[in-house]
């Protein structure tokens, strides 16, 4: 089934072959248009001129992306060397974004394990449970985050009210509110599919290892764990993409001390301060970085595939 | 199965996990929604029940910009997510009812492209589009940026359904001397209706709540209710904003709940 899913499914019959060009034109047409063309002249205006109030001049450089990762010294003259500034923007979101895939995961693991293991009669109303979140918008899912975490919020109040600490917690604007709000927006997206395979995990050969006398969590780690992989690794790279260019949380939640690729972007076409190339750089850069984990992840599910058919 | 304390199947500390999860999910949006009601001008303290943030989000000094951004985005929200699902609903009538064909892959990696490209890249490259064309941003280009990428939320819904329908009902409409147009609008088409309705709801929602593309290509002057929240809350938290919030997220779990509650519904038996 997955594999039929990952080409849009299968053909079920070909009633409407004659129309076949005409039932699929406007798709392509909207998608060509206004997903693939801009993507195209994206690539096109990062190596333009930035101009100063905003927008580009049509005449061909390399400054953004050189900007990117040179340094060239306070008047801009001297040679090359690594500019660290951007790379470590990249760096800290990658880290923000996998310590978020961290967190979903070891909530969202035994979370899935528990709802594929519930009577199958029940098991889409706990789903249910799990996906309403996501379809709240999420800008109101991270200001909640934000409302509950702040220093006299609802948490806070709770916290010292209860005596468990003496002082306000101060976590908004730190690195771990971020977390928590990447976590807060793409959990069901860790959930869904872990959930997926082990309720298609055969747990006869859970009972097989119990019974050559494997304890419980050399089960889970050596059985049940290596039999779900695919499904984990599905939800890591879910929850890890869109945590990678996210705005919202990091904006919102982690102040200006922590900066990530989507604010270092969003920076780029406000108002007149913006460097537009620059920002198309960027976003190539995000874009090629996204690609390259989704091609890996694409092959390595192929090979799954391969393997398990 | 149930063997109690040796069975196999259940891990100690995963019951509390899962509460755990659920407790992260919803108290921020229960907290949200209780102080919503709050009776007090200040966000930190409790003063007692009021919907008097209700009123103010209608009559108070900021009603009028709430109520033509809230204008803004449901009548995008309506008219991105009807044009997208028809798209999507022909897409997936030519993906999965009109046999193989060399372009088939091409034509599902054109569909779920804007489910794969981060929604912050989609944005810049949609405001650099508009620029690059000379088109002057507003309604019009948020429009056209929310019909394009709310296809892949249409179309997942509908394919999936469109899956599970054997072709044997149109098949012997046509062998009844149905044309293939009769066949599609009056035996596919009603089969389809639960995933075309929660496609419909699907885009729907996903148009009413993005933020990031909006922001991009809204230009000056035109706000929806994201980016007139967003604006708000950058200087502090405020009661009213509360009271938006508990509104859009009562409207969110309602189409949701109807999107899960028709999608279940079979009526093909």
């Amino acid at each position: 089934m997955a594999a039929g899913a990952a080409s849009g499914g299968s053909a079920r019959s070909d009633t409407y072959k004659a129309a076949r060009v005409w039932l699929l034109l406007p798709s392509w047409l909207v998608l060509i248009c206004l997903v693939l063309v801009p993507i195209a002249i994206m690539l096109v205006y990062s190596f333009l001129t930035k101009e100063f109030r905003g927008g580009v001049i049509w005449e061909f450089s390399l400054a953004a992306y050189d900007q990117f990762f040179c340094s060239r010294g306070l008047f801009g003259d001297e040679p090359c060397t690594i500019e660290w500034t951007y790379i470590s923007i990249f760096w800290r979101s990658i880290w923000q974004a996998g310590a978020a895939t961290l967190l979903s995961l070891v909530i969202g693991f035994p979370t899935a394990y528990f709802i594929a293991t519930r009577p199958e009669r029940v098991r889409p109303i706990w789903v249910f449970l799990i996906t309403i979140p996501y379809w709240v918008n999420l800008l109101i899912r991270t200001v909640s985050m934000k409302f509950v975490l702040r220093d006299q919020g609802p948490l806070n109040d709770f916290l010292l009210a209860t005596g468990i600490v003496d002082d306000p917690l101060r976590i908004v604007n730190t690195n771990f509110a971020v977390q928590l709000g990447l976590f807060y927006s793409y959990l069901p997206f860790m959930v869904l599919p872990i959930y997926a395979s082990v309720e298609r995990y055969n747990f006869s050969l859970s009972e097989a290892a119990a019974d050559l006398y494997a304890s419980k969590w050399a089960t889970l780690r050596r059985v049940l764990l290596p039999a779900v992989k695919p499904g984990v690794i599905a939800g890591c790279i879910l929850v890890f993409v869109p945590s990678l260019g996210s705005f919202l949380a990091p904006d919102l939640l982690g102040g200006a001390k922590n900066f990530m690729i989507g604010s270092l972007i969003e920076e780029q076409f406000k108002g007149n301060a913006g460097n537009w190339p620059f920002g198309a750089a960027a976003s190539m850069i995000l874009l090629t970085m996204v690609l390259i984990i989704l091609l890996i992840f694409a092959r390595q599910q192929a090979r799954a595939q391969k393997g398990a058919g | 199965m149930a063997r109690g304390k040796y069975d196999i199947r259940r891990y100690p500390g995963f019951l509390p996990m899962t509460v755990l999860c659920l407790t992260l999910l919803y108290a921020p949006l229960i907290v949200v929604t209780i102080y919503s009601f709050n009776d007090s001008s200040s966000i930190t303290n409790w003063e007692g029940m009021s919907t008097r943030w209700y009123v103010d989000v209608f009559v108070g000094v900021e009603s009028d910009k709430f109520k033509s951004a809230a204008w803004n985005s449901f009548t995008i929200a309506m008219i991105a997510a009807t044009v997208s699902t028809t798209i999507a609903t022909l897409a997936a009538t030519g993906m999965i009812r009109a046999g193989r064909f060399r372009l088939r892959t091409l034509s599902f990696g054109l569909i779920s492209l804007p489910l794969m490209v981060p929604e912050i890249v989609t944005a810049v490259a949609t405001l650099i589009f508009f620029n690059s064309i000379g088109f002057v941003r507003g309604y019009t280009t948020i429009l056209l940026a929310h019909i394009a990428f709310c296809i892949p939320f249409a179309y997942m819904p509908i394919a999936a359904r469109m899956q599970g329908i054997e072709d044997s009902y149109e098949q012997a409409a046509l062998d009844l001397y149905a044309s293939k147009f009769q066949a599609f609008t009056r035996i596919l088409l009603p089969l389809m209706a639960p995933g075309i309705i929660s496609g419909f709801l699907l885009a729907f929602i996903i148009s009413l709540d993005d933020f990031i593309i909006t922001n991009f290509v809204k230009g000056a002057g035109v706000e929806t209710l994201p980016t007139a929240i967003f604006g708000s809350v950058k200087q502090g938290i405020k009661p009213n904003i509360m009271a938006i919030s508990t509104m859009l997220l009562a409207i969110s779990i309602v189409m949701v709940t109807i999107s899960y509650l028709v999608s279940k519904s079979d009526n093909t038996k």
